[in-house]
């Protein structure tokens, strides 16, 4: 079966550990983790995760409810890009006295809509928003030039679902929890 | 406010107040301060002493396993944890509760490769349910609180709490905790009456049902509602290896193991059901041999409790996230009795092979060495009623759990998952302890005796009560068996020279004796039960003894060897 590029998207209590637990799901399958991305959620506590990896939908299907089982995280999902919006953001080191001698990078940097962030007399920081086609092109550009430093980071997504899950789901193990203590 | 403890003495008074009265453990410095507030506690818990910490989990585990309580291990930083992994694997694959404490180095080393220091959590985080350190003391009870909530819901596993030394030391606020709700863990799923319904209607229909009763029906304790709607509606019932006792041996409906030694029937029943109810098990390869080519006729419904065991190694009809029995005490109100007859007959016909061309030769030789199924089935007609069969790992497993007879809930104790040798002789040290008034018996091999046998310390100690039975046949016997029938009988390092087993339990105070001949055997089994207390008998086995019937691994359920030479047919 072909490999398709998937996003899995980790909800997850803020707990010391829980990134080797979950990353160590993908190795035990031998699937290398393409980007990985973490920070605290629209819900007060709440990590979300962003990892996406080259695998079929079956053996990702088994990774994600591996990763559900993970006593601390609170929910995990499986996209494609066609249920979620993504962005990633690059930045590349050129040197200054390139900019300023060859006349070409200013209309390529114009024609990208990426910006300048930081100049200094020996470099400049140019950083570019999109997906890994985008900034992949304006890489591919100013390679032919000189190109000090590139890194791009991992995506961050949204779902493009009009419903939200998780806050749902915390809201039901509210819910369970008033039962819980009725009962 | 209540007065200042130390965090050593909180965490035993967190541990009474989720009931302990037991732990198995070996002290050391980094966990010496809990050792001392021990001292103090020694009327309410009992502290078994074993002589290597894989000892303490194995009976932990064997205690857990009899008792459906969660085995409480307390052990010391580096080599004391790093000797409970295998254990800690063990009883996560075979769903088995725990609570192990483990001693770390101060906070303040942490990191530095301090003495005795290794990184518990890293190294148990994925062999473990849960595994957390704490570093200071007022942590301590709700840690405490979580870990008995995690270890024993849902599906139950090993929780490792990891204690810097500070964290005893320091002083705490003790206040007793309790947990029962965690928001990303959710251990018991809603059972939805529209899909209890629709399994009803299918079982109620099905021309050629199929029961398979795994792990998880012992675990939820659904041992009667299974005997119900078995009974009532006369499915047949076949066991995997750790549901065995799920069901008595003696019930009409119960068909016999699945699996790769298991009976004839079942396995080929596999095939020809219509519908099969897969309750609480995991199709493991053990079970399905050859995966792709399992029970492709039937439809499959699959009860567990852990989603992600749900299409995990065959793909089912209908998956059915829940506990099994409150999934089979809704069901039982919907089965319709009902009659198999026809289909039964496919069993009866299996069996007669079975008995044939397997059992017979096994059980009642005439001529030559003792057999290891003829000593099992000698054994568990002695033992009677009630009686609790603990194996190793390996041919002594294997017999044990084909011959022995299951008449009572919780009868059979074995590392299924993760085939640890050496797990027989601490589980079932730990199951004496759990149930002192069951008999324990324990088929063990002289391999896997070699591996724990310094436990037989323990018993000196502490007084267990187990009957040892070890089928010695100086060879790793199933390792042998394969390499007879796969590798041109070059028995490669398979072969011991072993110790006198019955002067070394001598050694210990454990009464034994030799057993070489047939007509012994009667008697010195008698001798072992009547004897109040640990007995080994050292039975000497036919080395070219095998397992049969057979399914090479990878195999097809129906593709099955009687002997080296024939395979079934009907």
């Amino acid at each position: 079966m072909d490999k398709e590029l998937f996003t899995v998207s980790v909800f997850s209590e803020n707990t010391v550990g829980l990134m080797s637990q979950v990353t160590i799901i993908f190795t035990r399958r031998c699937i290398n983790i393409e980007s990985i991305c973490a920070s605290e959620c629209s819900i007060p506590g709440v990590h979300k995760w962003t990892i996406t990896a080259w695998s079929t939908r079956e053996v990702m299907e088994k990774v994600v409810k591996q990763i559900e089982k993970c006593v601390d995280v609170i929910r995990a999902f499986l996209l494609t890009d066609d249920d979620i919006v993504y962005q990633e953001v690059a930045l590349y080191k050129v040197s200054t006295a390139l900019l300023i001698d060859e006349p070409h990078l200013e209309s390529i940097i114009r024609t990208h809509g990426a910006r300048i962030i930081d100049v200094t007399r020996e470099f400049t920081v140019i950083e570019k928003t999109g997906h890994y086609r985008e900034t992949q092109a304006l890489f591919e550009e100013l390679k032919r030039y000189d190109i000090r430093q590139f890194v791009r980071s991992g995506r961050v997504t949204v779902t493009k679902s009009n419903r939200e899950y998780v806050s749902e789901y915390i809201e039901e193990q509210k819910i369970r929890a008033e039962r819980q203590k009725k009962s | 406010m209540s007065e200042m403890i130390s965090g050593a003495e909180g965490l035993i008074k967190s541990l009474l107040s989720e009931g302990v009265d037991m732990v198995f453990g070996y002290p050391g410095g980094a966990i010496i301060s809990v050792y001392d507030k021990l001292f103090d506690y020694q009327d309410k818990i009992r502290h078994i002493l074993v002589r290597h910490e894989q000892g303490a989990i194995h009976a932990a585990q064997g205690y857990a396993r009899i008792t459906g309580r969660p085995g409480v291990v307390i052990v010391t930083s580096g080599p004391g944890a790093a000797n409970v992994v295998t254990g800690l694997s063990d009883a996560l694959m075979d769903s088995t509760p725990l609570v192990v404490i483990s001693g770390q180095v101060a906070s303040a080393f942490l990191g530095t490769d301090a003495f005795q220091e290794t990184d518990v959590v890293a190294m148990t985080q994925q062999i473990t349910k849960w595994a957390i350190q704490i570093r200071r003391p007022e942590d301590i009870p709700d840690a405490v609180a979580r870990a008995f909530y995690i270890a024993s819901t849902g599906r139950p596993g090993p929780v490792v709490l990891d204690i810097a030394k500070d964290a005893q030391i320091g002083m705490m606020e003790w206040q007793h905790k309790t947990c029962d709700y965690i928001r990303s863990y959710n251990p018991m799923p809603h059972v939805d009456s529209a899909d209890v319904l629709e399994v009803a209607e299918l079982l109620n229909n099905a021309k050629h049902p199929l029961i398979l009763s795994g792990h998880g029906v012992a675990i939820s304790n659904a041992e009667e509602e299974l005997l119900q709607i078995a009974q009532t509606a006369d499915i047949p019932v076949a066991a995997t290896l750790l549901g065995l006792s799920t069901i008595n041996s003696d019930v009409p409906q119960y068909k016999g193991m699945l699996g790769m030694h298991g009976n004839i029937g079942p396995n080929i029943a596999t095939n020809k059901a219509d519908v099969i109810l897969a309750l609480g098990m995991r199709f493991d390869d053990r079970v399905t041999g050859d995966a792709k080519k399992y029970a492709l006729a039937p439809k499959i419904i699959h009860v567990d409790i852990d989603p992600s065991e749900l299409n995990k190694n065959i793909k089912v009809f209908k998956a059915i996230n829940a506990d099994a029995k409150s999934f089979l005490s809704s069901l039982a109100l919907f089965i319709k009795p009902n009659k198999h007859d026809e289909w039964n007959k496919l069993f009866e016909q299996c069996d007669k092979v079975e008995y044939d061309e397997v059992i017979m030769p096994e059980v009642h030789p005439n001529s030559g060495k003792m057999k290891m199924g003829e000593v099992v089935n000698a054994v568990t007609k002695a033992a009677g009623k009630g009686a609790v069969c603990v194996t190793d790992v390996g041919q002594n497993q294997m017999f044990a759990s084909r011959y022995f007879k299951y008449s009572a809930p919780k009868s059979f104790i074995s590392s299924g998952g993760l085939g640890t040798m050496g797990f027989g002789l601490p589980a079932a040290i730990g199951a004496s302890m759990g149930a002192p008034d069951r008999t324990i018996c324990l088929f063990v091999g002289d391999g896997g005796l070699q591996m724990t046998i310094q436990e037989l310390g323990t018993i000196m100690e502490h007084g267990a009560k187990v009957k040892i039975v070890l089928l010695n046949n100086n060879f790793l016997g199933n390792v042998r068996q394969w390499q007879t029938l796969f590798f041109h009988s070059r028995y490669s390092q398979t072969h011991m020279l072993n110790p006198d087993f019955v002067a070394l339990a001598a050694a210990y105070a454990i009464p034994g004796e030799d057993v070489t001949s047939r007509e012994d055997l009667p008697a010195a089994i008698d001798r072992m039960l009547s004897h109040d207390g640990t007995y080994l008998l050292n039975v000497d086995i036919d080395a070219s003894d095998m397992i049969f019937p057979m399914i090479p691994a990878g195999g097809t359920v129906d593709n099955i060897m009687l002997n080296e030479n024939k395979k079934f047919s009907l």
